[in-house]
């Protein structure tokens, strides 16, 4: 009786998980069919196929211009985050320090903080010591939000990271950069390479903070948003469908490097 | 050198001391390396607090600092009906939070404890949204929802010859768009809470006799507590700063509090009331993260042992 309940319970959770993966995939199914479409304005069910639009869109010089500039500002948000996330991570999990616990709750802060009222403070701010809004102004504004999390991210890591290795390195007569380069660093990188994926597709697909800092450099999402609120072109959903192709790419590649990191590492052990 | 000239010393020699402890604590290796991200922290995020708070004392319309100091914003926060955005902003997110906690706690609960080996895989897809720019998956619903066209309204006219109208532009579909984007926030970390409850001690209590119910409230909740507090608290803030869902999804009809900060800094060029009304929005947060913040073990929850 008792275990034929939790069966019931068990398969109304597996059930309830399948639905709410269908809700979350619903919108972006919504977006990838609608790329199909021929016609230049949606009507469901679709009744005639084509990729002109994909045609259209690839060949567009704008196209161009927004993916480039999303992709510096991730890619710079990703180094930058990694390396200043990498010692706060350190000061945050592997010493024990006084104002380490008051140092955590701080470093917290800007996640817990609305973004548009963020982006909005950094753009004054901004304005205030007369940095002109742009690309690299909105790098600085997503590493506001992101260190945080990367620190969180390489964090995980650094609590399961065992001290003595570097301990019995010392002892056999490795200097300070030795230990670093032969014993820490590899013991952390799946964490560094996990927060570099978070901070580049946070960054990537980040709104709130680009649209009050990027000024006339225009990233992808900012350019969505625009366009959907003001008016519609077939390339919303094509732009749209490309950036889904490109996280779930990147997102496939970075899973599977990760288990083959680990794999490789079993054997070897 | 001898035991007792601590005790006797007298203050003017144990000022230095204090200030070798300083310096000492300076150069500990926790805070040198927590000193990159704490000077961004202060560049980044301190500065632009205070500037914000400044702005929003100085008088209507002026865009720098000259010295005259005002509390007109405020009153006419108060006076006008921005109230009514921040009733949108609060009721919308304190919806979304409690929808997203009674949808994310079973599958967190699966997640934790039923999937066993499927749980990442399972857990890599549900990341993936997370990962696809929010406008994006927006503008999906808003093709699902889209009105004779969308996918919805498509599928009940193709498969039952019915005519329906659209869901879009109701309180209701911004309430759906924001527990959809934010749905997440609460999963994983409600997921990490429930994944330091130890099966021994569910199981202990059951052979105790308690029943699922009293496991619930007495052995897994108080454990879990942290991370769907944090869950919360992240869904919360993050819904109160939410504008894409009110914009895209609820047209004109509702105007949340980010879209009002938004208007004044573009279109009224009003930017000591965008300030003021940015202030509120913090210092309600900011109390909401410091009473939480209180309660939690950091390092319990990310893991060290």
């Amino acid at each position: 009786m008792e275990s034929r309940s939790k069966r019931w319970t068990k398969s109304l959770i597996i059930v309830w998980t399948g639905v709410i993966v269908l809700f979350f995939f619903v919108p972006i199914a919504g977006v990838i069919i609608s790329s199909f479409g021929k016609s230049r304005y949606f009507r469901f069910p679709v009744r005639s196929w084509s990729t002109k639009w994909y045609d259209q869109t690839l060949n567009a010089n704008l196209t161009e211009n927004l993916h480039i500039t999303s992709f510096y500002v991730a890619g710079c948000v990703a180094l930058i985050a990694v390396v200043l996330g990498f010692f706060g991570a350190l000061a945050f999990a592997r010493y024990d320090w006084k104002g380490r616990i008051f140092y955590q709750r701080l470093i917290m802060l800007p996640i817990f903080f609305p973004q548009a009222v963020l982006g909005l403070a950094l753009l004054l701010w901004f304005t205030y010591v007369g940095v002109l809004p742009s690309w690299e102004a909105a790098v600085f504004a997503h590493l506001v939000w992101i260190i945080p999390i990367v620190t969180l991210v390489i964090s995980i890591q650094v609590y399961g990271f065992d001290v003595s290795q570097e301990e019995a390195a010392f002892d056999l007569g490795a200097n300070r950069l030795q230990v670093f380069r032969e014993v820490t660093l590899p013991a952390l990188a799946p964490g560094l390479f996990s927060g570099a994926l978070f901070a580049f597709l946070l960054s990537w697909g980040n709104f709130p903070l680009s649209t009050y800092t990027s000024g006339a450099d225009s990233t992808v999402t900012e350019w969505l948003y625009t366009k959907m609120s003001s008016g519609y072109t077939p390339m919303i959903p094509t732009i749209g469908a490309l950036s889904v192709y490109g996280s779930i790419a990147i997102l496939f590649i970075g899973y599977l490097l990760l288990i083959a990191r680990r794999r490789r590492n079993e054997k070897r052990a | 050198m001898t035991t007792t000239s601590g005790v006797s010393r007298p203050p003017e020699l144990r000022q230095p001391n204090v200030l070798r402890h300083f310096g000492q604590w300076l150069r500990n290796p926790g805070f040198i390396s927590a000193s990159p991200t704490l000077i961004f922290f202060l560049i980044g995020f301190v500065g632009p607090l205070i500037i914000v708070l400044g702005f929003s004392f100085v008088p209507e319309r002026t865009f720098g600092f000259h010295g005259d100091w005002t509390v007109e914003n405020y009153v006419h926060i108060i006076s006008e009906s921005y109230w009514i955005s921040f009733a949108w902003s609060f009721g919308l997110a304190a919806a979304t939070v409690v929808c997203c906690l009674l949808i994310a706690y079973p599958v967190s609960y699966g997640l934790a404890r039923i999937f066993g080996r499927w749980a990442a895989p399972v857990m890599l897809v549900l990341v993936i949204p997370l990962f696809v720019s929010e406008n994006v998956r927006l503008f999906g619903w808003y093709l699902v929802l889209l009105k004779g066209g969308g996918i919805l309204a498509g599928s009940t006219k193709f498969l039952f010859g019915l005519d329906t109208g659209t869901l879009l532009y109701s309180p209701g579909t911004i309430l759906m768009g924001m527990v959809y984007v934010y749905l997440p926030y609460t999963l994983f970390p409600t997921t990490l809470g429930l994944s330091l409850v130890p099966r021994d001690q569910m199981d202990a209590a059951s052979d105790l006799g308690a029943n699922r119910w009293q496991i619930f409230r007495e052995v897994e909740l108080p454990i879990a507590m942290p991370g769907i507090l944090i869950g919360s608290l992240l869904t919360f803030v993050l819904a109160i700063g939410a504008i894409s869902e009110a914009k895209l999804l609820g047209g004109a009809n509702i105007v949340v509090i980010a879209h009002s900060i938004l208007h004044e800094f573009t279109y009224a060029q009003n930017w000591p009331l965008g300030s003021a009304i940015s202030m509120f929005a913090i210092v309600i947060t900011g109390i909401l993260v410091i009473l939480v913040m209180r309660r939690l073990d950091l390092d319990r929850l990310l893991g060290r042992k």
